[in-house]
């Protein structure tokens, strides 16, 4: 006890920075590039601002198949790095048997759940967050027809997809909703070319606002929205700033918060293990208002907000693609 | 020396190790332009690949799959035929693989089950290569169009098939169920241990066999055996191949069921070796890098084992000095791996006039 | 050596030697050629005249010796230099851009400026004008493929006289030219030594070397042997210094009883890819004992027939019987099913059908016959037998070099010959089809070759000849049918032949149509 009270006398008359020295935190990113203007580069960001505000770096690796995972996470954990942020769910399978190798290093997977005592699993809500878009979308429409560009062809796009439809539906339960993936392979991911022409279709077939969940293919839909002057979402980050008066607004995934809290919870004693759900009530999902949109979606706030609202309190119910693969509600 | 033996050894030695300088020569400029000692890049590369067990144990395993996909570049070319697609073609393997590894291993025993499904992983790379080949010889078909468009179908089939059929509900990946325990290949460290040798764990396991095995097979198959002379025959020259009373089209078609079974091995390797479930993209790669292992190794076995062994040590290398150097990213490491493929490949016969002018001045000399 | 010492040399050579590896492709070659003559340089495939061309093409450096050009000693060291110097080269495989028009293809290389519009312009001018002075007949715009052999080379030559050579080395040039092209070459390499060009003629053939040269050097074996005036030798002295020993020149014809029949062609008619009729309701038959020649000018169906009768291509109409076999036009292509039945075939093109040019010399050897169980040991070939037949068959028709792991693209035209005519006649068959069998074979071989027929015909077989060379036809054939656009013109009996009435015949002059 004596001891233990000692300790806490010590760490509360060390400056912060002291604590640098203890933790080295490291990524593996996941497949596809680092800059992907979306879910990695998310990521990166949180720990950049993280080695900014602490002035401790970051190791950071990029993976290009599917076995330099494992092996980055064990080479990570080798050499001490502790925590460690695994990104994608596509290393669910290799963190859980490195994790089991290494229990006394702390993990965090985003997107994905590994029930491990010492992983924190992080995941997002993105059916609520499309919803708010979904809604929003519906309610900035003029012609009743709105439109999703995907980007890979995967039950993650569909999940985003779903929770859109939803949120339109529930604003206009007449809405036209058109969903088109951009491809099958991880091209798809950044092919801004097929992007525009997929939502130029869009238009053609009266859709005036597109929302693009597709990684770098998104620039492509959102040039393509502002070159025929219609309305485009944004996704992951804000992306508002894009092309100000045509970005209706942004979908935005926090996982620069959950990289950058895990490191700081690390830092600071407090991390944990276990399941992180961050939905809209945690923050962790959201649509973006800031000075490029603002005056755009004035009119839709009052309503946005209730509608958030319902969503916290649980009042409307948002089904999960994941749960059946399959968009039925 | 014989004129001859000199010939040879410019073919088969100096001019490889020329061309392989000169990519290196030009990698160490472009890392001293990014502000990295290239020597220690190389040694961190070098170290990487061959420094230890697990380094041996990773490039080992990616040279099983260079070899598969090497071998399936070579088996057509020695038919004559371009073949661009061991990228789909191990993929649809992965396909085979998983659903007799699935399907399967309720009612059999494993040690049936596992090789009904490397079996089941090369027929179904060889129908996949067989569509290809068969336009190719009956319906004139561009077999590089086709192959390269039958990777598009096949990658996009997998997705869908991923997302749709094989995904595991509630799961995000895209990726089937895991195959039962005993549904697997050794690792190289459970086989090693059997013999009482101690070998750290990597993703190294016993298809190296395998493929080493196919190397001797495709060499016996292309320069021991009738159907390999009607190959080669029809590669060479598909004329003399009508006038011999060999049907070219036959030819083609069987060349690149070959090529396809090939590699769809891969996917023995990639699923029943490390994976041990279908995943989304396994084949990364691979199919493509083979055209480049086929050339550097001059689509003969031996040398494609090499070339497989460099390009294994290049991607193992590669990631650890990727890991161990932050300034070299990635990328940096496909543009050292593009420049090996530029010098050896496409820029093969650069220094032929020079050396060949210096060697006979040699052979004269000790003549 | 009888050159007339006051006579302007337009080149000189003097002791070159080129050593390729342990070969001595040329050893100490002298060779003076007078402004302003035709100089044939003659020898057997593989006696070193390529070589020495491409030495004087600058293609190669020689290992020593001078060449002297117009008196001045000069080093050579690439093609580009050697037309600087005024040598022009017209290759045996013409270099000639087909889609191309005449007039691009010679300004290929040559454009000048940056527009191609004012090159061209002045290009026309200049050309027009060597076109004149020579009468080099050349259509300027017509795609070269379109045009005939003959004129193809003339592109050639006026390609190298726009680059102003001034001498011109031709390399085998009458090798594709119909009879009467030859001819209208020989007029106009007469019409550019009147105007003070000096020609270099590279061929095997005698004929050639008395028809149009000045002055003769034979080479054998990578030397120069002997220098003549072509006015004071003779056909059977260059024989004998290119062979190295007196020549033969008759093949010795005996009468052999005549067999059962064969082969019997039925209304035999064959399209081409593009639906052109090449053989037109053709009727005929073969006899075991007997040489039958098929004559005619080139392309003329010929080429289309012999490959109908050996299984390649399918006729469209018509029967082939071969004794109890039968080909319709429902038989599937297969050329090893006409060899099981005892029908062996030479084809016209070594190159592109008789052999597989990166094959070690015993795979090319049973090219055809690689099904046979004596090749065959289990699921592997048996290397054993291969190499004994061609050491075997390498023995008997002297194939040079012997070593059976030489590359089949490595040997000379005579022998890549000798392999293909050993491993057809090997086989023993009831019928052999020949194709062109001394095309670009050196003059021993010719003989040699002859002399396998008449062997062959002696046991009793039968022997369908296809060859663009009269004299051949003329010495071999029993009987001869003559083709001329796909249809039968003519048979003629031995007894009854004549250099005149082919001659007609070839170009159906007689009008008539035989069946």
């Amino acid at each position: 006890m004596k001891r233990r009270l000692l300790g806490l006398a010590i760490s509360l008359l060390l400056p912060t920075w002291a604590y640098s020295a203890e933790i080295s935190p490291a990524i593996v990113y996941d497949l596809g590039t680092k800059f992907d203007k979306s879910f990695n580069e998310g990521v990166s960001n949180g720990a950049k601002r993280f080695t900014e505000d602490t002035k401790v770096e970051v190791r950071e690796f990029e993976p290009s198949n599917d076995s330099q995972i494992e092996q980055a996470i064990r080479k990570m954990a080798k050499r001490g790095s502790d925590p460690i942020v695994s990104v994608g769910f596509s290393q669910a399978n290799a963190l859980g048997v490195v994790a089991k190798e290494f229990p006394d290093t702390s993990f965090t997977i985003i997107d994905s759940v590994v029930d491990q005592p010492n992983v924190r699993s992080v995941t997002f809500r993105e059916e609520q967050g499309s919803f708010l878009v979904g809604a929003l979308a519906a309610l900035a429409s003029k012609t009743g027809k709105i439109g999703f560009v995907g980007g890979q062809d995967i039950a993650l796009i569909r999940k985003f997809a779903c929770g859109y439809e939803q949120g339109a539906k529930y604003v206009n339960k007449d809405i036209e909703v058109f969903q088109n993936m951009t491809g099958s392979t991880g091209a798809a991911w950044n092919n801004p070319t097929k992007g525009g022409e997929l939502a130029k279709s869009q238009f053609d077939r009266g859709a005036d606002v597109v929302f693009a969940a597709a990684g770098g293919t998104g620039i492509g839909v959102y040039q393509a929205a502002k070159d025929n002057g219609k309305y485009a979402i944004g996704v992951d980050s804000n992306q508002n700033h894009l092309h100000p008066g045509t970005m209706l607004s942004s979908m935005i995934k926090r996982v620069d918060n959950a990289a950058y809290d895990t490191f700081k919870a690390k830092m600071d004693g407090t991390w944990t293990s276990g399941i992180v759900s961050l939905g809209l009530a945690e923050k962790g999902v959201g649509w973006a208002v800031d000075e490029h949109n603002e005056k755009i979606v004035e009119p839709f706030k009052e309503k946005m907000a209730a509608i958030e609202a319902d969503i916290i309190a649980d009042k409307i119910k948002i089904h999960d693609y994941m749960k059946t693969n399959s968009c039925e509600y | 020396m014989k004129a001859s033996t000199a010939e040879r050894w410019l073919s088969l030695f100096i001019l490889p190790s020329l061309n392989l300088l000169t990519a290196f020569f030009f990698t160490a400029l472009i890392l001293l332009i990014t502000n990295v000692n290239p020597i220690e890049a190389a040694h961190y590369m070098i170290q990487g690949a061959f420094g230890s067990q697990e380094g041996w144990g990773y490039t080992l395993y990616y040279t099983t799959n260079f070899i598969f996909t090497g071998l399936a570049v070579a088996i057509a070319f020695h038919a004559g035929l371009f073949n661009i697609g061991g990228e789909g073609q191990a993929y649809i393997g992965g396909l085979g693989v998983t659903l007799v590894a699935l399907g399967l291993s309720p009612y059999l025993p494993a040690l049936i089950v596992i090789p009904l499904s490397i079996i089941a992983g090369a027929l179904f790379g060889a129908a996949w290569a067989a569509i290809p080949g068969y336009l190719q010889a009956y319906r004139d078909s561009h077999i590089v169009i086709t192959t390269i468009m039958f990777n598009f179908i096949a990658a996009s089939l997998m997705v869908y098939l991923l997302v749709n059929v094989f995904a595991v509900p509630g799961e995000m990946t895209p990726a089937s169920r895991s195959f039962p325990d005993d549904i697997k290949l050794w690792q190289w460290h459970e086989f090693m241990g059997f013999f009482g040798v101690d070998f750290d764990s990597s993703p190294l396991n016993i298809s190296l066999l395998l493929a080493l095995l196919c190397c001797y097979g495709v060499w016996f198959l292309l320069w021991k055996t009738r159907w390999g002379y009607e190959i080669r025959t029809v590669g060479a020259n598909p004329d003399a191949a009508i006038y011999a009373g060999i049907n070219p089209r036959k030819i083609w078609v069987l060349a690149m069921l070959l090529g396809g079974a090939l590699a769809g091995l891969v996917s023995v390797n990639e699923l029943l070796g490390v994976q041990h479930r279908l995943v989304l993209g396994f084949n990364a790669g691979y199919g493509f890098a083979g055209i480049a292992v086929a050339l550097m190794g001059r689509n003969h076995p031996i040398g494609i084992i090499l070339a497989a062994l460099l390009f294994g040590a290049l991607y193992q290398g590669g990631a650890e000095l990727a890991f161990e150097m932050p300034n070299v990213t990635r990328d940096m490491v496909i543009v050292i791996q593009g420049l090996i493929i530029l010098f050896s490949g496409a820029m093969e016969f650069m220094y032929q006039p020079l050396v060949r002018r210096l060697l006979w001045r040699w052979v004269r000399a000790g003549a | 050596m009888s050159i007339d010492p006051n006579a302007s040399l337009a080149l000189e050579l003097l002791e070159v030697s080129k050593q390729f590896g342990a070969v001595k492709a040329n050893q100490d070659i002298n060779l003076s050629v007078v402004s302003g003559s035709v100089h044939g340089i003659i020898g057997e495939n593989g006696a070193g005249k390529s070589t020495l061309m491409s030495i004087i093409y600058g293609l190669y450096q020689p290992d020593k010796g001078q060449i002297r050009v117009n008196g001045q000693a000069i080093q050579l060291r690439n093609p580009q230099q050697a037309i600087s110097l005024g040598i022009g080269m017209v290759h045996q495989h013409f270099m000639l851009v087909e889609t191309f028009t005449a007039l691009e293809n010679i300004i290929l290389g040559a454009e000048g400026g940056a527009l191609l519009k004012t090159t061209t312009a002045t290009a026309r001018q200049q050309l027009e004008q060597i076109i004149a002075r020579h009468g080099l007949a050349v259509p300027l715009d017509i795609p070269v493929a379109e045009l005939s052999v003959g004129v193809q080379q003339r592109i050639e030559i006026l390609k190298a006289l726009y680059r102003n050579a001034r001498i011109l080395i031709l390399d085998e040039p009458t090798g594709v030219l119909t009879p009467q092209e030859a001819d209208e070459l020989f007029v106009i390499l007469r019409q550019l030594t009147a105007q003070g060009v000096t020609v270099l003629l590279i061929t095997h053939k005698l004929r050639e070397i008395m028809a149009i040269t000045d002055q003769v050097s034979v080479m054998r074996q990578g030397r120069m042997v002997a220098h003549r005036k072509t006015a004071e030798t003779t056909i059977a002295e260059l024989a004998e210094l290119m062979v190295g020993r007196k020549v033969r020149h008759t093949v010795e014809y005996s009468e052999v009883a005549l067999g059962t029949e064969r082969l019997r062609v039925k209304d035999l008619v064959v399209r081409d890819a593009s639906g052109v009729e090449r053989v037109k309701k053709v009727n005929f038959h073969l006899n075991a004992g007997e040489i039958v020649g098929v004559a005619g000018v080139s392309g003329n169906g010929q080429s289309e027939l012999l490959q109908v009768l050996a299984g390649i291509i399918s006729p469209t109409a018509g029967e082939i019987h071969y004794s109890q076999h039968m080909i319709t036009p429902k038989t599937p292509i297969d050329a090893a099913e006409v060899r099981r039945w005892g029908v062996a075939h030479v084809p016209e093109d070594r190159h592109r059908m008789g052999l597989v040019l990166p094959f070690q010399a015993y795979e090319s050897q049973i090219l055809g016959y690689q099904s046979e169980p004596k090749y065959n040991k289990g699921l592997s070939q048996n290397y054993t037998a291969m190499l004994n037949t061609y050491a075997e068959q390498a023995e008997k028709f002297d194939i040079r070099p012997r070593s059976p792991y030489l590359k089949s693209a490595s040997f000379s035209g005579g022998n890549q010959q000798k392999i293909v005519i050993s491993r057809e006649i090997n086989a023993e068959p009831e019928v052999l089809l020949v194709g062109q069998p001394t095309r670009g074979v050196d003059i021993g071989a010719i003989e040699f070759i002859h002399q396998q027929l008449m062997e062959l015909r002696a046991r009793g077989k039968a022997i369908l000849l296809v060859s663009v060379e009269l004299d051949e036809i003329i010495s071999l054939s029993d009987r001869i049918i003559v083709m001329c656009d796909g249809m039968i013109t003519g048979e003629v009996a031995r007894e009854e032949v004549n250099e005149t009435l082919l001659g007609m015949l070839m170009a159906n002059a007689t009008g008539e149509q035989h069946g």
